[in-house]
């Protein structure tokens, strides 16, 4: 259960903050948003973080959900569900038939191609008039209904994505550590002696790669539902960019990480709307500045802060033991992934 | 229709000559450092609006001049950021050095932005604007400029990489980074100076084609994907390739804008990249990597 800790503590904080703080604009109104954008996030980091496979193209499977559902039901009256599936099978089997060619790419070359994929979706979007609304968008989308229960208010919303949040958070959490999470983590080591293991990574990398996709494009979907109206701004290359800074903001191969660097780049704008002509200059350097000084990511950083300060305060409990002796598990997550951050910090 | 496709290609080495400087800065940078330096495009609108700020109004410098401080300012920037953004990462991932530059593109828009606001500027063309006849295609002035300032650029830098010591320098800190230092080469300096040459030649380019196709704090952004694009296409790390990936993206895109439809010439530009690196998985002239365990 420990393993899962964190979840329940992501888990309290969504059911809490409502509570403490009702009907406040950062918790339903922004607060709905960070929770898309984390849940965008954590499966980029299952692509980025974990199997070690950049993609500066993450917003195209986010708007291909979106407009998959916006077009079924605005335009031609589909159900929502019926629309979700078919918007789900659409955007995985154009990420299958991607992948294969795309992810025999590394590092820049990957980059380039994903971010190529990306502008080629947003191009089609924005030039396919007659289908998505083109630049001007396409609105009239219905709200989504689970049996008769509408969610049509901005507190509605906040619990149908908070509840996503936490399934795709704990979904992520059971990959990583499943047999294919450690054949992820093996090829992003090394791929050469990924496969001398016996690992199929081409079939690895596609598999994880279209698992990303659909949980894009569940966002994309709700998203859809919960803004009633969609356009191609929001799936632009700049969207997939700040997906990525997300993941390497809050520290790559960490979902909490992912999470919580969603979380701060959801709310940072809002917050520096104050400094007006300053913001993007401030937002700018705060990047730069977090980066510079913690190349693992915020997540990792602070932790790795808070073990250097509790160290010398603590002497004699320092040593963590491994972790309930007696335990069926030996609990390898720990020492693999601070492993990987090491190995990230020399290549 | 031959004219026409003669007025394409005109137009497409006007564009492709200033994606091949803006991919050769990429070029260098990663040579010297192996940094994808996201804020190239930003190198190329410092130049561009520093150009028009220094030659505004009746007190403005003559337009030599004001380009000549242009690429001085950019020059600074650049090295600057070497020096106070990626060299205290040193030693970070990929990935994390490839944030550092988006974060610095970010806050030098921001400055701009503060700066110049958000309006369009123009440099007056350098000489005049009467058109010139070429067969029965016709061609401003300022696309030669670009052109030519493009073919000198790219000469100067082969040039100064090749034949002189200083270059060779450079290039010996991109092959070995400790054997470059053992033989006396002040590895630090070598890096300032690559970025602050990247730097100069992104800013000239701005300052090339802000007649044509006027700046604005934002220009970057397009420029330094499409520079990048063009790095990609030829082979990371080979400046000639990005010259010549420049040169074909800027070709392809006039081409398709001008014979299939200009909504889709960019993806048509991507479309072609995809397709090649799917073949080429290490751009047209780069060499192919070998993983090593």
């Amino acid at each position: 259960m420990k393993r899962l800790s964190g979840l329940f503590l992501l888990a309290a904080a969504i059911v809490l903050l409502p509570i403490l703080f009702p009907d406040n604009y950062f918790v339903t109104v922004v607060g709905v948003t960070a929770g898309l954008n984390a849940i965008l996030a954590v499966s980029l980091n299952l692509l980025m973080g974990y199997a070690g496979q950049i993609s500066l193209g993450h917003a195209a499977f986010f708007g291909l959900g979106a407009y998959s559902s916006a077009i079924l039901t605005a335009r031609y009256g589909w159900n929502p569900w019926p629309a979700l599936l078919f918007g789900l099978a659409f955007t995985g089997v154009i990420a299958y038939i991607v992948a294969r060619p795309i992810l025999r790419l590394k590092s820049h070359y990957l980059a380039m191609a994903t971010l190529g994929l990306g502008i080629i979706v947003h191009i089609f979007i924005v030039q396919l008039g007659w289908l998505t609304g083109g630049p001007d968008g396409l609105g009239g989308i219905p709200t989504l209904s689970f049996f008769g229960w509408a969610v049509d208010s901005d507190q509605r919303w906040y619990i149908v994505i908070g509840a996503l949040l936490v399934v795709v958070v704990w979904l992520a959490l059971n990959i990583i550590d499943s047999r294919s999470g450690r054949a992820l983590r093996a090829l992003h080591g090394s791929e050469v002696a990924a496969e001398m293991m016996g690992i199929n990574t081409a079939a690895t990398k596609t598999g994880v790669f279209v698992l990303a996709a659909l949980i894009a494009a569940v966002a994309g979907s709700v998203f859809a539902h919960q803004q009633a109206f969609v356009s191609p701004d929001s799936f632009s290359f700049f969207f997939s960019i700040e997906l990525v800074t997300m993941v390497v903001l809050g520290g790559m191969a960490s979902t909490y990480g992912a999470v919580l660097g969603a979380l701060i780049l959801t709310f940072l704008p809002e917050l520096l709307v104050v400094f007006e002509d300053y913001e993007v200059m401030i937002f700018g350097a705060i990047l730069m500045g977090t980066m510079i000084f913690l190349p693992q990511g915020l997540f990792v950083g602070l932790r790795e802060l808070l073990r250097k300060l509790r160290r010398p305060a603590t002497p004699t409990t320092r040593k963590p033991a491994p972790q309930e002796p007696a335990s069926h598990k030996p609990t390898p997550r720990k020492p693999a992934s601070q492993k990987e951050e090491k190995r990230h910090g020399v290549a | 229709m031959f004219d026409q496709i003669l007025q394409f290609l005109l137009t497409g080495i006007t564009v492709g000559s200033t994606y091949a400087l803006v991919g050769l800065g990429f070029a260098i940078i990663y040579n010297a450092s192996d940094v994808v330096n996201f804020s190239q495009g930003e190198f190329v609108m410092i130049g561009g609006m520093s150009a028009v700020a220094l030659s505004a109004g009746d007190a403005g410098l003559p337009l030599w001049a004001a380009a000549i401080g242009a690429v001085l300012i950019t020059t600074l920037v650049g090295m600057a950021l070497q020096r106070f953004a990626i060299a205290p990462a040193r030693g970070a991932s990929v990935v994390t050095t490839i944030i550092i530059t988006i974060g610095a593109s970010i806050f030098l828009r921001g400055v701009a932005l503060l700066v110049w606001g958000k309006d369009l500027f123009a440099l007056p063309p350098f000489s005049g604007n009467t058109p010139i006849q070429i067969g029965n295609a016709t061609v401003l002035p300022q696309n030669l400029w670009v052109m030519g300032g493009g073919v000198a650029l790219v000469l100067g830098t082969q040039y100064f990489f090749n034949r002189t010591t200083l270059g060779k320098a450079i290039l010996a800190c991109s092959c070995n980074k400790t054997a470059a230092h053992l033989v006396g080469i002040n590895v630090g300096v070598m890096l300032l100076l690559a970025y602050g040459i990247a730097a100069a030649i992104g800013a000239m380019a701005g300052i090339l084609v802000a007649p044509i196709t006027f700046t604005s704090y934002d220009t970057g952004v397009m420029l330094g994907l499409k520079g990048f694009s063009a790095a990609i296409l030829g082979g990371m790390g080979n400046p000639m390739g990005a010259v010549a990936g420049g040169l074909l993206l800027g070709l392809i895109e006039s081409l398709s804008a001008g014979l299939i439809s200009s909504g889709y010439k960019d993806a048509i530009g991507f479309i072609i990249l995809l397709l090649v690196l799917f073949f080429r998985p290490s751009g047209l002239f780069g060499k192919a990597s070998v993983e090593r365990v």
